[in-house]
């Protein structure tokens, strides 16, 4: 009798553990994105006191390993501004292009072997797309600009513009995808044609998707590492124009962690830079992510 | 005043162009692509051979394989799967099946959605300094493995939640009609059922982690290094290895450099291709 009225007992107390873990495994990404935090300002700790984190923000000069160390974020973050600035205007109206042409025109296989292929895109490692920039275009950019060196912000950017294109074109192409059929059908049923629909009645209405497209590739584009250490040319000074060496908060890092005496002061503006970088990402994320949430409880009534 | 016939026929030559325009675009995407991946197999062609592939490097890398850095990005990757499948997997089957709507659900959703857009560099940082400064663990398979882990959870957790957001409801309702327990519901009938998107997803997750370059930066890799003999030894792998080619100022024969750029690249086209194309098979073999 005793194994009749037990098991079930038993069953529910190990149903409930089981339940237990799997909730604690649901709260894994606030833990480590708590972690990142604490470890970023830990180490960043150092390096705010004795510098100031203001003063790294605004300061002008990097000489991190000089006698007269100088530890200004400026270089590199007017690296990051051009970088990102070329390579959004590269990716913003080609990825919002191909977004439309493949939610409203391409036909039912071609609409799933392009996405399928734009998936396939975001696989292609950057270093290879880095390896591509300094054998091929970074020549070109110095011959057909006329300029001193073909490693610049502009050939890093444009190349970063490659790589943020497939989360601009699937977010975009997922936010008119959920624009409802009843809002085309109708706009079909009044004469309008596929562009006509498109301009009028997808585009308004997926607008707050594609405003979170373009801010996740703006992400992106900031934290793109491999590509602007290898094409971007890593100069020290603050470049007025997208058409000179430049480097960048996450090259700046790469480039120079390997480096650096742990525990040192260049050690630590390294992490201050990082949580730089990672405050900006951060936010850019949450102004996308609370623009798509909106827009879905939206449509959800 | 345009007569509506004038009308008729600017609505259709716009609409034309409209298709064109945007059609170039996608063409310009996908042949971009298309020519990174063939220019890469046309270089690298040359390079491959069985002393490439099985080989460690030889005379200063100009010569001999790149064996270690292949195993090491093996290694690497199947240890990333090894932390973030479990984990990652379970917290979809959390949001999806168990978890209660409401304010926390809200952060822990965005708290993913904000984990995928951390700049890899960022967890290159964090890596660093959790796994191998303050546990000890050293440059070493292991704390790269860990840093690339929390890198691929949230793609792991978005696939697994998505795949399980189509399974139907009436599945569900008839099991719990059956009398089975909601954990007995997910476990027998909702994750095999969901089994093919969730793999999918997680093996392209997986797939980007293993072309990854800046969280093993200071995590895992060494220039040189013997093929790992525990996982708390340092590695090769091969976007370290490339990167490491393409830009150090003594230029290595330019066979190695394609060569590894060839592997990596077939390596990941690969992997992504038979996965996305198990996908559409089993997408068709199940009709709901």
């Amino acid at each position: 009798m005793r194994g009749l009225a037990g098991r079930p007992t038993f069953r529910r107390a190990a149903e409930g553990v089981v339940r237990w873990v799997i909730a604690l495994c649901g709260f894994a990404a606030i833990a480590i994105l708590a972690a990142i935090t604490v470890f970023l300002v830990i180490n960043s700790m150092r390096a705010i006191r004795e510098v100031g984190l203001l003063a790294m923000i605004g300061g002008a000069d990097w000489f991190p390993t000089s006698d007269n160390a100088a530890f200004g974020f400026l270089p590199a973050e007017a690296g990051s501004f051009w970088v990102t600035v070329v390579a959004l205007v590269l990716a913003m109206p080609i990825g919002i292009a191909a977004a439309i042409f493949i939610s409203e025109f391409a036909g039912r296989r071609v609409k799933e072997l392009l996405k399928s292929f734009i998936e396939f895109m975001a696989a292609v490692p950057s270093v290879v797309l880095g390896l591509l920039g300094i054998f091929l275009l970074v020549p070109r950019v110095r011959t057909v600009l006329d300029l001193d060196t073909g490693l610049t912000a502009f050939t890093g950017g444009l190349v970063v513009g490659l790589m943020v294109m497939p989360t601009v074109i699937s977010i975009a192409e997922d936010a008119m995808h959920a624009v409802p059929a009843d809002l085309r059908t109708g706009s079909y049923a009044l004469g309008n044609t596929r562009w006509q629909t498109t301009y009028k009645v997808v585009l308004p209405a997926a607008s707050s998707g594609i405003f979170a497209a373009v801010m996740l590739g703006l992400g992106r584009a900031i934290g793109e590492t491999m590509v602007v250490l290898m094409l971007a040319g890593n100069s020290g000074v603050i470049p007025p124009h997208p058409f000179m060496s430049a480097r960048t908060m996450p090259g700046t890092i790469a480039g120079e962690m390997a480096e650096v005496v742990q525990g040192g002061l260049h050690y630590s503006a390294l992490f201050a830079m990082g949580l730089v970088l990672f405050v900006i990402t951060f936010v850019i994320n949450l102004v996308a992510d609370v623009v798509l949430e909106r827009q879905r409880r939206i449509w959800r009534r | 005043m345009s007569t509506a016939k004038q009308r008729v026929q600017r609505a259709r030559a716009a609409e034309r162009i409209a298709k064109i325009v945007t059609g170039v675009a996608v063409l310009g995407v996908v042949g971009a692509v298309a020519s990174v991946v063939g220019y890469i197999l046309w270089m690298g062609a040359a390079s491959i051979s069985w002393e490439f592939l099985t080989q460690p490097p030889r005379m200063s890398m100009t010569q001999g394989g790149i064996w270690p850095a292949i195993w090491g990005t093996v290694l690497l990757t199947l240890w990333t799967a090894a932390f973030a499948l479990p984990i990652g997997i379970t917290a979809g089957v959390y949001l999806s099946e168990f978890a209660p709507q409401g304010v926390l659900n809200r952060v822990v959703r965005l708290s993913i959605a904000n984990m995928a857009g951390v700049p890899s560099i960022v967890y290159g940082l964090f890596g660093l300094a959790l796994f191998v400064l303050t546990m000890g663990l050293g440059r070493s398979v292991l704390a790269g493995a860990l840093t690339l882990g929390c890198l691929t959870l949230p793609v792991v957790i978005t696939a697994t939640e998505e795949a399980l957001r189509q399974i139907p409801r009436d599945l569900r309702l008839a099991s719990l009609a059956l009398g089975a327990t909601r954990l007995r519901t997910t476990w027998r009938i909702v994750i095999p059922a969901a089994a093919p998107g969730i793999v999918t997803g997680s093996i392209l997750g997986l797939s980007r982690a293993a072309g990854e370059t800046a969280p093993i930066l200071v995590t895992a890799v060494a220039f040189y290094a013997p093929v790992p003999r525990t996982l708390l030894d340092e590695t090769m792998a091969l976007p370290y290895h490339l990167y490491i080619m393409a830009t150090q100022a003594v230029k290595p024969a330019p066979d190695v450099v394609w060569g590894t750029a060839l592997v990596l690249v077939a390596g990941v086209s690969i992997i992504n291709v038979a996965a996305a194309t198990w996908r559409s098979r089993q997408r068709r073999k199940i009709r709901w």
